[in-house]
């Protein structure tokens, strides 16, 4: 019996036998593990940390006879399953017809959605027999609260999530996931996200905030802080066995004992992004033209660019560590989250900008350059959908009748400062 | 487990890769990975051979590994990669 398959050569040295499971994924795999694909940049919402920059939808983009060829290919390659995303991938009109082509096709779903189109009907046709529970459906909140959640998600989302969840749980589809990107703001509220699951019957995922799309421009302002990764790195480690992470944390591993999971990058290894007019990139996080491998309705298909573009075969072949290769730490996280690096301007053999050691931060400080974004389908004007982020309160007000905008300040160089309280404090 | 007769699961399809195979479970959705080129072949070759210890042999596993094997599938056993085989199902290609 032939066991290994004729596959061209990924590199031109041969490739490594044994070794562990980390080691061979580093240098590819004949086909995704698993794999995202946006089937749309258009959105109801305009999220302020947008990981795509949706918003609206792609003149280009694939229809439904592409489409359907797409995952007739992820048939022939065993991709057993895709997470399909977007912008918003249910506001496509042909968005239940494919969902029921791919599960016909043995390749199985799990969808994001922010739930707005998660009617009964449709959680009853998702729990039913032709779904023969091959969906997955993974609800988008990123507060555990309206008001954290609406804060960066858009006025209205929060309860528009909670009756998608209402309507699975009412139909009888049992487990969808409740994924949550992780933030400054919400990091304090893991118990109350788990809380929320266990309400619904539904299983917690965490996953990382990018600075990625829209992301870069709130990254700053949303990313936890170093002592909150600290909590949530413990929170994880006590509470975390049933919660999902995407393996998404793997940069958190240097704080000591790694997560489960698969701690690397699997970047154009083991993961890749389809985006809605069919472009190919490394991984979900790096929609960029510096991480573009290539178009699936090119000749040779998805396939073509999975085994042989020069972008992959270049993410497959052995990495030196750069800067982080004498930390103590790099065997576990293994210089951290490639997407994070480029996005915030700093080398991709260097340190994760939220490295755990610190060095991230010191990165940080140093001379950098923000890439400029190289797609954009965020709407041309403001919406009713649109988030405001008007800060959420830090401090105190200095009283409740306190109505001057220079209440509490008091200028410390100032001369014969005036009392600025308020006439109740 | 040796002297029984098992056979992979139905409902799990094989992806061979550089380093053995994915293992996926269409009913229960679990994915596993088979680690050594080895293993792979043991798996398939299952269904063919009347017991374990003869997919090992057929494989070229010597006997001192049988148990380390063994172990192993019982691990896949656990997640219905692989099941027993009963009397009426013959042995499948």
């Amino acid at each position: 019996m032939t066991i290994a398959p004729e596959r061209p050569p990924v590199t031109a040295a041969p490739r490594p036998t044994g070794g562990s499971l980390v080691e061979q994924f580093e240098l590819g795999l004949d086909a995704p593990i698993c794999l995202t694909w946006e089937l749309t940049y258009a959105c109801n919402l305009e999220c302020a940390h947008c990981l795509s920059s949706s918003g609206r939808r792609d003149p280009d983009e694939l229809t439904t006879e592409q489409a359907e060829a797409v995952i007739d290919e992820l048939q022939r390659m065993q991709v057993f399953y895709v997470n399909i995303g977007g912008g918003e991938p249910t506001i496509r009109p042909d968005f239940w017809h494919l969902l029921q082509y791919a599960v016909d096709h043995q390749v199985g779903v799990k969808f994001s959605t922010n739930g707005v189109r998660l009617t009964p009907e449709r959680a009853a046709f998702l729990a039913g027999p032709s779904c023969a529970g091959y969906v997955d459906v993974q609800i988008s909140l990123d507060g555990a609260t309206a008001e954290v959640n609406d804060y960066v998600r858009g006025p209205g989302s929060y309860d528009m999530a909670l009756t998608a969840l209402q309507n699975l749980q009412d139909a009888g589809f049992t487990d969808a996931k409740i994924s949550v990107v992780c933030t400054r703001q919400n990091i304090g509220q893991l118990d109350e996200f788990q809380a929320l699951a266990d309400r619904f019957g539904a299983t917690l995922r965490l996953t990382r905030l990018r600075p990625s799309g829209r992301g870069a421009d709130v990254w700053d302002e949303l990313h936890p802080l170093p002592h909150q990764q600290r909590e949530l790195y413990d929170w994880l480690m006590a509470k975390g066995d049933g919660v999902l992470t995407g393996d998404s944390f793997f940069h958190l591993a240097a704080f000591g004992e790694a997560l489960p999971g698969l701690n690397l990058c699997g970047a154009g290894r083991v993961v890749c992004l389809i985006d809605p007019v069919g472009d190919v990139y490394a991984c979900p996080f790096a929609i960029h033209e510096e991480f573009l491998a290539g178009n699936l309705l090119a000749e040779g298909g998805f396939k073509k660019v999975w085994q042989e573009s020069d972008l992959f075969t270049e993410l497959r072949s052995p990495q030196t560590g750069g800067a982080c290769a004498k930390c103590t730490f790099y065997d576990t996280c293994r210089g951290g989250c490639m997407a994070a690096k480029f996005f915030t301007g700093l080398p991709l053999d260097g340190p994760d900008p939220e490295c755990v050691q610190g060095y991230g931060e010191q990165a940080l400080a140093g001379d950098r350059t923000i890439p400029s974004s190289s797609q954009d389908h965020s709407k041309a004007g403001p919406t009713r959908n649109q988030p405001v982020m008007l800060k959420l309160m830090t401090r105190p007000p200095t009283s409740a009748c306190a109505e001057s905008p220079l209440a509490g300040f008091e200028p410390a160089l100032s001369s014969g400062a005036h009392d600025q309280k308020g006439c109740c404090s | 487990m040796l002297d029984e007769a098992w056979t992979l699961s139905p409902a799990v399809a094989l992806r061979l890769e550089p380093f053995g195979a994915l293992a996926y479970h269409f009913g229960n959705r679990k994915l596993t990975f088979l680690k050594r080129p080895e293993l792979v072949t043991v798996v398939r070759a299952l269904g063919e051979q009347p017991d374990v210890r003869s997919a090992l042999v057929a494989a070229g596993i010597p006997d001192a590994q049988h148990p380390a094997y063994a172990d192993a599938l019982a691990g896949l056993a656990r997640t219905d990669m692989i099941r027993p085989r009963t009397s009426e199902q013959e042995a499948v290609a």
